[in-house]
């Protein structure tokens, strides 16, 4: 291996990095706040390239299907819900927001699905059209469950990539997509060619990291959720209602996989079961970063990337096994930098699993 | 003083009516179902072996493993290599997927189990998908086309070539294995397994070593994926890497969770229930729709969430709660109690510290601390907030090595040992924020006090070669829960109780160990006034009784009224040492507790 290769290694895993970021990001969110560890983040972000796609090849996207469905489903149990607690009087804005609300994005898209789209208005409408999946999911199948043990919501998690991406499958077919590139400009820096595509990644997953991290930082509901994050019992005390953060951390969560959807497909084919691994490998730099910071967690997920692409350099048949057995190691040395008193706690957060 | 009780409520020839009639239907079934159910009822068989291994791991253990599906491929993998391109015998090809799968266990588990939070279930899928990579790309076994032309298991001259000779031949294996591993949950080891899940502190407290147990249930679970790959392996006749891949890895433990990880029955309901839906889906389907195997996923992933939201504990808890309750009453008699520790005369020092010195970076905890105990007496550590009696109390109970100076136990060294080490040599403890196993019984709780006294193994568990010893420990169990008063409840699950409740089953719990010295961490904080008489009369009670007693205390009055000796710190250094009535009158007590102007 020459320096040459080496770097373009380097910046192939670095461009994976950053999308391990994006997508590392959205999953802790969504874990901190909600205890979910949210395996059809992988999911969202391949409707979001597959919406791209169709799209582009002026067909009206399935994901409208999933979206409807959905809607229709989470009604359904907000009604009922309602009928049960004898609150029927809310009836009317139950289904304002989960009826009304998310099917709204699907009236730009089907007037304008079929036509020659500008990519920064596909985009828009992508990004449009996946916003509302995660807070559905969130009210359909984790509501119902909050409280439960990490492990059920997990399993549950499971099952809901199941139906997600089979659904997938179904209304997009088997076929992979790649969308255009979003620039076709390079950047040559002697001999070094750094394609504009990469830049576009690298920028977004900045831009986008600020953005949260001024989210947390500056706003209330930044700070709402990460109240909830650090402590359930005391921002409920404070007023804070646990399903609204929970549905806020799934709305952040599916933005985050539409845009990391959008930035992906132009530089792979990507399939509609394709988001899953997306998702481990940034799942697993999260935890390399602790589950709890975002900055070690953009790092975890750079390192992952960067492995990633020397491995598939060194050996491709062996590639994940290089990826994957490499992690043992760096995991036990990250358990070893973690302070115990923490899963103490946990640990008896956990207790009832099997009451 | 202690009575029988309560009969029990389900009968034991009822009990047993129970047990015929569902082996004359298992035994039955192949005769009244078709061919293709029996096979069904096959595959349930093998995945019921590999999530029982989760529901002694996971569900009693807390260790989650995404991984299961890989030692699942190891015993397959194993015996159809040996089979096929060595030519030996199935039976071989058995011992040498066990000896695989153990061993890689070992040495996975030895790296990994110390890992704590999500490291740990990480770890597993990390493995799990690196070892299934390993599967499809190894030449030696057949690459991404697996191995073919597997022979099918012998017995004799009989082939279980049909789905209903391998029925008889798979359900024992089964039946047996949940037998085996329920007598096991009911055992020492078993009640071990059982504590791990809550943290580590407490089970170290009781002289359980959390990572060797942790291990064997790892090592176990491997060996039971194991013994299901070798039935699967000779069942297909064929394996190739997709079958253990990090999907079949994650639907065992949905198996587990949807059948209830909490329960033995679980395994076997939930490979069933995840099993039949699957390929109920495949034939039902296309009745209803032309996109049937596209839209399979959607529906199981549905009902899948719909099974955990209904019942979030899994199937046998939410039936079992609908059922007549079964409950077997322990005999609380025996013949041979368990033995106790020579009594050590009055006066003999059991535990002294010299000079020792814990600092954290800075702030010196522990100064230069030193003082000792005698058997027989009731100590009484207390001190200001922040006076450095918890650090000291980690240094004495194992949890902290100290930075200098020396303790030692019963006339040995110990500042270097670790907590389930010296709770073995006899220091018992409770903890200041109350640890119990809140879903176990107290009579369970308090039977893990005994764990360090007693020695039945895994083998024996199982095999119920241990009752005389169990009945021992139960009758021990009883006899503590009955000095502390609580003896009525044995039954009841610990989380029940109040808060001065829990601290009397911590006691009990600490003297099942029998131990040479008790330390109790701030007994009296957050009880009531009836609840520290209550206590109180329980300190004195022993003291009476020759048991030796440290307590760590905040609460003055409680303290002053109880002890014999009292050691007083502040900011990390020992300020008094002596009858309380000489230390209250102390003016550096006085002013620690009082300020400066007080005194």
């Amino acid at each position: 291996m020459n320096l040459e290769i080496a770097l373009l290694l380097a910046q192939d895993g670095i461009v994976n990095g950053a999308i391990y970021v994006l997508v590392g990001l959205g999953i802790v969110l969504v874990f901190v706040v909600t205890r979910v560890i949210f395996v059809p983040f992988g999911d969202i972000l391949a409707y979001a390239a597959l919406t791209l796609g169709a799209f582009e090849r002026h067909r009206l996207p399935g994901t409208i299907w999933l979206v409807i469905t959905l809607a229709l489903i989470a009604s359904a149990m907000e009604i009922l819900r309602n009928i049960r607690a004898r609150q029927a009087e809310r009836t009317a804005r139950s289904l304002a927001l989960y009826g009304v609300l998310p099917l709204l994005p699907l009236v730009p898209v089907v007037a304008l699905a079929g036509r020659e789209l500008s990519e920064p208005l596909a985009i828009a409408l992508t990004l449009a059209l996946v916003l509302p999946i995660g807070p559905l999911l969130y009210r359909i199948a984790f509501r119902p469950l909050s409280g439960a043990p990490v492990l059920v919501l997990l399993m549950v998690a499971v099952a809901l990539h199941f139906a997600v991406s089979g659904l997938a499958l179904f209304l997009f077919g088997p076929e992979g997509v790649r969308t255009q590139a979003l620039t076709h400009a390079v950047i040559r820096l002697g001999d070094f060619v750094i394609p504009g595509q990469t830049l576009i990644i690298l920028v977004t997953c900045g831009v986008v990291s600020f953005l949260l991290f001024a989210l947390f930082t500056w706003t209330t509901v930044g700070k709402a959720l990460r109240a909830t994050a650090i402590n359930r019992q005391g921002a409920l005390l404070c007023g804070i209602s646990p399903s609204r953060t929970g549905a806020l951390a799934f709305l952040f969560a599916s933005g985050l996989a539409g845009v990391s959807g959008v930035i992906v497909a132009p530089i792979a084919t990507l399939y509609y079961d394709s988001g899953f691994i997306i998702g481990l490998k940034a799942f697993v730099g999260a935890i390399i970063g602790g589950l709890v910071s975002y900055p070690m967690a953009a790092l975890g997920a750079l390192l992952v990337g960067l492995l990633e692409s020397y491995a598939a350099f060194w050996n491709s048949a062996f590639k994940e096994v290089i990826v994957f057995s490499a992690l043992i190691p760096i995991l036990v040395w990250r358990s070893l930098a973690f302070a115990h008193p923490l899963e103490e706690e946990e640990a008896a957060a956990e207790e009832e699993i099997t009451a | 003083m202690r009575k029988r009780f309560a009969p029990r409520e389900v009968p034991t020839s009822a009990r047993v009516t129970m047990a015929f009639l569902a082996i004359v239907l298992f035994g039955a079934a192949p005769l009244a179902l078709g061919g293709y159910a029996v096979t069904l009822l096959d595959y349930i068989a093998i995945y019921g072996l590999v999530t029982l291994g989760l529901v002694l791991m996971t569900g009693a253990g807390g260790v989650i493993s995404f991984g299961q599906a890989a030692f699942l491929g190891i015993g397959a993998y194993a015996s159809a290599w040996w089979t096929t391109r060595m030519g030996g015998s199935p039976l071989v090809g058995l011992v040498l997927g066990l000896m695989a799968s153990a061993l890689t266990a070992a040495v996975l588990g030895a790296a990994t189990l110390r890992l704590s939070g999500h490291f740990l279930p990480l770890s597993t899928i990390a493995w799990g998908i690196a070892i299934d990579y390993l599967f499809g790309n190894l030449e030696a076994l057949g690459s991404h086309n697996g191995i073919a032309a597997i022979p099918p298991i012998s017995l004799g001259l009989l082939a279980l070539l049909s789905a209903k000779a391998f029925y008889y031949f798979a359900w024992p294996i089964l039946a047996a294995a949940m037998l085996l591993s329920s007598n096991l949950l009911d055992s020492r080891e078993g009640r071990a397994v059982r504590a791990l899940r809550g943290g580590d502190a407490l089970v170290e407290s009781l002289g359980i070593d959390p990572f060797r147990v942790r291990l064997s249930a790892f090592v176990t679970a491997a060996l039971l994926a194991a013994l299901a790959g070798w039935l699967y392996a000779h069942f297909q006749r064929v394996v190739s890497a997709t079958a253990f891949d990090l999907e079949a890895g994650i639907e065992f433990l949905l198996m587990a969770l949807i059948g209830g990880a909490g329960h033995v029955a679980g395994a076997v309901v939930g490979a069933g229930i995840v099993t039949f839906l699957k390929e109920g889906m495949q034939s039902f389907l296309p009745l209803l729709t032309s996109n049937s195997t596209q839209l399979e996923a959607v529906v199981l992933g549905a009902l899948f969430i719909l099974i955990l939201q209904q019942a979030r504990f899994g199937v046998v808890p939410f039936v079992l709660r609908a059922m007549p309750r079964v409950r077997s009453t322990p005999a609380f008699e025996s013949a041979k109690p368990l033995s106790r520790r020579a009594p050590i005369p009055r006066g003999t020092p059991l535990l002294s510290i010299e000079a020792i010195t814990k600092r954290f970076g800075g702030l010196v905890a522990v100064n230069d601390v030193g003082f000792h105990v005698n058997a027989g007496e009731i100590i009484g550590l207390i001190g200001p907030n922040g006076a450095g009696k918890t650090t000291l109390f980690n240094l004495v109970t194992g949890l902290d090595s100290p930075d200098k100076g020396r303790i030692t136990f019963l006339g040995q060294d110990v500042e270097r040992l670790s907590a389930h080490q010296l709770a073995r040599r006899g220091l018992a403890r409770t903890f200041q924020h109350v640890k119990l196993r809140p879903a176990m019984t107290l009579l369970d709780n308090v039977a893990l006090g005994a764990y360090g006294r007693t020695r039945a193994g895994w083998l024996r568990g199982a095999l119920r070669l241990d009752r005389s010893e169990e009945h021992a420990v139960q009758d021990e169990a009883a006899r503590e829960l009955t000095r502390v008063g609580l003896f009525n409840k044995w039954q009841e699950r610990a989380g029940t109780l109040p808060l001065g409740e829990q601290r009397l089953l911590e006691v009990a719990r600490a003297l099942a160990a029998d131990p040479a010295l008790v330390i109790l961490d701030e007994p009296a904080a957050g009880l009531r006034r009836l609840e520290k008489q209550k206590l109180a009369n329980l300190i004195k009670a022993l003291r009476s009784e020759g048991v030796t007693v440290m307590l760590v205390e905040h609460d003055m009055e409680f303290v002053m009224n109880l002890v014999d000796r009292v050691i007083v710190m502040d900011f990390g250094v020992k300020i008094a040492d002596g009858a309380p009535h000489a230390v209250s009158a102390d003016h550096r007590v006085r002013e620690a507790y009082l300020g400066s102007e007080a005194a």
